[in-house]
This record gives structure tokens, sequence and C-alpha cells, in this order.
């Protein structure tokens, strides 16, 4: 797990140490056998690898590649095995590593395309073949909506966490039934399936089964537990998935309970609105 | 949510709970009993042996442990097996294979229990 | 697609055998399996050698004649551990793949908690009793040496 680094109120352009950069390179035209390129980055208080990496390009080799976005922590680009554990290079301060060398591969159990660029592609499908949206009857409310579905707090928090997602692959990376079976959904996608089944505006938990509850489903999941310890955004894959094991095993016994998908919100037809507050704008789909 | 795989894994699940009651009591037996002193006696003895086999509590335990035991132990092979990106046939026919395996130990298995008891029960 | 075998970058066999930085749960997943599979090679060959006892005293006795070396006995042991470790860890996982000890789902709040986590002192608690029993049965075999 990350803790969290304060650097609040101390200087940060000064030079800490010099930190050695142990870079894997591999090219499919160029380095078809992968190398370990080092650089010697001179490294400041609050620096992150994704700031490293960027001194590298500009100053010492401009053929190395990455990929990155929005470097926050959002948008999921920036995964790679740093140390021997895979991490977002731009949540992870080089300072908090605790290292004079750093190791940086490209992310494990996903094709590589070059240098610290992995193959994601894969994750994208098994993502999308959980059918990861509200799943209802009512076709035509979702086609023309009316209005909102209700739903509570306290069936918000029942998948909040799990919508954190950003699909970054890290726990993908961590996980040992993802090093040897190219079949299985692993645990970013099947958290995906968990967090709609727990939707309470949706009804689409048996149309996800036959993947989410399949040969290369949760239950090829061992609880090795790494999922939840790489992954960045607290989602905690593997909590998901022993819930959904959970609901999988009271289905067998006939004692899941059914579900029906939350209704519309009733409409407000009493009251003012406050003064000042704009009608939405026009519907654009 | 029911799908063949998740039937087969709940009874995975069972068939653990099942064994580890069934083979703490056969443990403790076989090795702790004589610890705590409320066995005497060599329990690998062919008398004492016998006389658990015929003894019909014990028999139908052995039978439920020895099917609990076989399914949880060869479904959790084909779990591993499972795991190692063969194609879908090759998982069908290890799926078979080791069926075939599970019944034919199973027999053999409760052949072994049984047969002493109705030696005797015939005599 | 062509491309060396780099290319693929899959852990592969190494990713069940090697825990890495992460959790004691890796290690423990990884012990699980292995004695899973030695107790299954035991018990298969367990059920053709109690099966000896169809065939009369005298096979009987010749077959524990034969499994009472020193070398028979310490390799029980070792399934003896095994088996200690594989029930007592598979009761924390049948708990744990049904949703027990490992909390609610909440909002992630930095630094994120997770079921792993809180799941932990389950791990600790089963070892210890696992190593209770590993003590009482090794007293039993070592019994089962001469001298002793
Ligand atoms: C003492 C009671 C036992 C309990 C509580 C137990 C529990 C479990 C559980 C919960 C799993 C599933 C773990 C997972 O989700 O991957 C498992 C897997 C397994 N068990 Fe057992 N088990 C017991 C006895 C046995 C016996 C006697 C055998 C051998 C015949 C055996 C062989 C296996 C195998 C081969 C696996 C698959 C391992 C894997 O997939 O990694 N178990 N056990
Ligand atoms: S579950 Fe976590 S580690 Fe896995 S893809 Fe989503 S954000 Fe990344
Ligand atoms: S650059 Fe967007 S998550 Fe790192």
């Amino acid at each position: 797990m990350i803790e969290p680094v304060s650097t609040q109120g101390e200087k940060t352009d000064e030079i800490v140490k010099n930190v050695k950069f142990k870079v894997l390179r591999f090219d499919r035209d160029t380095i078809p056998s992968p190398r370990v390129d080092s650089f010697d980055v001179p490294v400041k208080k609050g620096m992150t690898v994704l700031d490293a990496l960027q001194y590298i390009k500009e100053n010492l080799d401009s053929t190395l590649s990455w990929r990155f976005s929005c470097r926050m922590g959002v948008c999921g680009s920036c995964g790679m095995f740093i140390n021997g554990f895979p991490r977002l290079a731009c949540n992870t301060q080089v300072l908090e590593l605790e290292a004079d060398v750093v190791d940086l591969k490209p992310l494990p159990n996903f094709d590589t395309i070059k240098d610290l660029v992995p193959d994601l592609a894969v994750l994208f499908e098994k993502h999308r073949s959980v059918r990861p949206f509200t799943l209802r009857k009512d076709i035509a409310e979702l086609d023309n909506p009316s209005g909102e579905f209700f739903q509570t707090t306290d069936e918000l928090q029942r998948y909040l966490q799990f919508a954190y997602c950003i699909k970054c692959g890290l726990c993908m990376a961590a996980c040992p039934t993802v090093a040897t079976d190219r079949r299985y959904l692993g645990p970013q996608a099947l958290t995906q399936a968990h967090r709609y089944n727990m939707d309470s505006r949706d009804e689409g938990r048996d149309e996800r089964k036959d993947e989410a509850l399949g040969t290369h489903g949760v239950f090829r999941c061992h609880f090795a537990g790494a999922c939840s310890e790489a992954c960045p955004k607290g989602v905690d894959p593997a909590f998901a998935i022993q819930l959904m094991k959970r609901d999988a095993l009271k289905a067998s016994f006939g004692l899941l309970r059914k579900k029906k998908a939350a209704p519309l919100a009733p409409k407000v037809t009493s009251g003012k609105r406050m003064e000042g507050v704009p009608d939405a704008p026009k519907r654009t789909v | 949510m029911r799908t063949r795989e998740s039937t087969l894994w709940t009874w995975h699940l069972v068939a653990g709970a099942v064994i580890l009651v069934l083979l703490g009591i056969h443990m403790f037996i076989m090795h702790l009993a004589d610890f705590f002193g409320t066995v005497q006696g060599d329990v690998l003895e062919f008398s004492s042996v016998m006389e658990r086999s015929l003894d019909a509590t014990f028999a139908v335990m052995y039978v439920v442990l020895l099917a609990a035991a076989l399914y949880h132990g060869l479904y959790g092979l084909r779990n591993i097996i499972f795991e190692l990106s063969i194609s879908e046939r090759a998982e069908r026919v290890i799926s078979v294979l080791l069926v075939l395996a599970g019944v034919a130990l199973f027999l053999v298995g409760a052949y072994g229990t049984l047969a002493v008891h109705s030696a005797q029960a015939g005599v | 697609m062509q491309g060396s075998e780099f290319k693929k970058n899959r852990l592969g066999l190494m990713g069940w055998l090697s825990g890495g930085r992460y959790g004691v749960e890796r290690y423990a997943y990884t012990l699980h399996r292995l004695t899973g599979l030695a107790i299954l090679a035991y018990f298969i060959l367990h059920i053709f050698v109690t099966s000896a006892r169809v065939l009369g005293e005298e096979a009987w006795n010749t077959v524990m004649g034969f499994l009472n070396s020193p070398a028979f006995k310490v390799g029980e042991f070792l399934v003896y551990l095994a088996f200690a470790y594989h029930a007592l860890n598979g009761i924390r996982l049948v708990l744990t793949e049904l949703g027990f000890f490992l909390g609610t789902p909440c909002q992630p709040v930095f630094p994120y908690s997770n079921s792993v986590k809180r799941q932990r002192p389950v791990l600790v608690v089963v070892m210890i009793v696992a190593a209770v029993v590993v003590l009482l049965g090794g007293v039993d075999f070592l019994r089962a040496f001469p001298g002793e």
C-alpha cells in the first residue's frame, strides 16, 4: 500500500540524491531481445517516477517510451513494474521507494508494445465482455429517460468503491492466475461485473453470469490478495470477487434474493426552485 | 445466478467442510487418540483396522470421506489444470478423464472398505 | 503480430511459485496449492494401501511392515504437515471466500484499507492452531521411532 508522503512546508527544488534508473528496453523491430539501460537522475523532493522518466527523455535518451496522460492517478495509463511491484508512475514518488536503484519494467502479464508500454487491449476486451453498464428490462425508459432512478445512500455504498477503477491493469499484473491463464477475466473485469450486479438500478445479474461465473470467471480466483494490494485506487478487487463467490454459493442453494431494479424516483411536484437556478440544459441525445 | 461452474465450485467448498470434520476424526484416531488416552493399543494392528471396518458407523464415515475427498481433490486438480491456458477441447477431455479416475478410485476404495464388511455379514 | 518471446511478458508458473513483494496471502496461496496436490497424491496411494485389508491379515502386515521404515514415517509426517496447513488455511479460505472477515464496502479514502489486510488476523489465528496441531502430531510421530 502507498503511504502518504507529506512535502508540505518543505523546500522542494533542492536535489536530494542521485538515483540510478534501470529501465528495461524492448522494441519489436529495433531491440528484439530486451536489454536494460541505466540512467542517473538527480531527484528532488516530490519528484515522481513519471517526472524521472520525463527527465530521462529530455536529457539522456529521447527514444525511451512509456504511456501517460493525466499525470495525477486518474487515467490509468502509466502502470509499470517499479522495483518489483506494479504501480502508477505518476502516483509513486521516487524518494518514497527508499532506494538508490530503481528498476523499471513493463507491467507483467500483458504483451509489451515497446519499452514500458504494455498492451492493455486484452484488459479492455475482458472488461467489455462482462457488460459493464446498467442492464434493465425497461428499454423504453433507458432509451428515452423521463426521470432518475431511485437509489439510497446505502445502496450506493454497496458498489461505489468498485466504481473507482481506472483500468490501469496493476491488479492483472499482480494476479497469479492471470500469469498463466489467458482466458481468466481477471480482477479488473470481475470487479466491474460485481459493481454492476450490486447497482440497485441494474437487473443484468443473470446476463453476466456466463462470463463472471463461467469456467474462467470468479472461481479461478484463490484469494491470493495481490490485486488488492496493488490497486492504486482502493478498489479492492479481491473483495468484489469474494463477494461475488458468496452470492454464487447462495444462488446454488436458492438463497440469493431476487433483485428488482430500482424504480423511477417520484417526480417533484411541489415546492419552488431557488432563486437564480437556471433550467436544465436541452437534451443532446 | 447459477452456472455449471458455480455448482461444481459450491460442492468443492461443501466437500472441504465435510472432509474437515471426517478427516479431523480420522486424524485424531490415527495420530492423537493414543496421545489423549482415548484409544489404547496400536491403531494399525490388523484386528484394530478390522474392528473399525466392521463397525457400520466407521464404514459409512469412510465411504463418505472417500467420496468427498476424491471430489474435492480432483476438482482442485482440475482447477489447477484449467489455469494453464489449455484449449476448450483439452478442458473437456481433462474433465472426462478426472470423472473416470474419480469413479474408479471410489470403487477401489469403497470395495476396500466394504468388502470385509459384507464378507463378515455373510458368514 | 510477430515478435520475440519477451513480447508476451507473462510471469507463467513463476507467478504461481513466487509471492514477490505482495502480501503473505500470496505465499499462503502457493502453499495451499502445493499441499493440496501433495495430499491428493498421498490420498490416492492411501486408498490402495488401506485396501490391502481385503487380502487378509498377512497381506496387511506385509504392507504395514514395509511402510514402517523411517523414510516412510518421515514422508507420512510431511503429509501430516501438509494436511495441518491445508485444513486450517482451508477454513480461512472458506470463510473469506464467503465474505466473512472482509469488512463492508465503503468509499475508499486515502490511505486505503483493503479486505486482504482486514482478514489478516484470521490467517494468524489459523496458523497458530495449525502449529498446535503439528506439535501434537509430532509427538505421536516421534514415538513411531524405535528407541523413543
Ligand atoms: C481438511 C479439510 C480441507 C479443507 C477445509 C480444504 C479446503 C480447501 C479449499 C477452501 C480449497 C479451495 C481454495 C481455493 O479457493 O483455491 C481447497 C483446494 C484444494 N484442496 Fe482442499 N481442503 C481440505 C482437504 C483436502 C484434501 C484431503 C485434499 C486431497 C485429496 C485436498 C486437495 C485440494 C486441492 C488439490 C485443491 C486445489 C488447490 C488449488 O486450486 O490451488 N484438500 N481446499
Ligand atoms: S481494480 Fe484497481 S488495479 Fe485493477 S484496473 Fe482497476 S484501478 Fe487498476
Ligand atoms: S498518468 Fe494518468 S494515471 Fe498516471
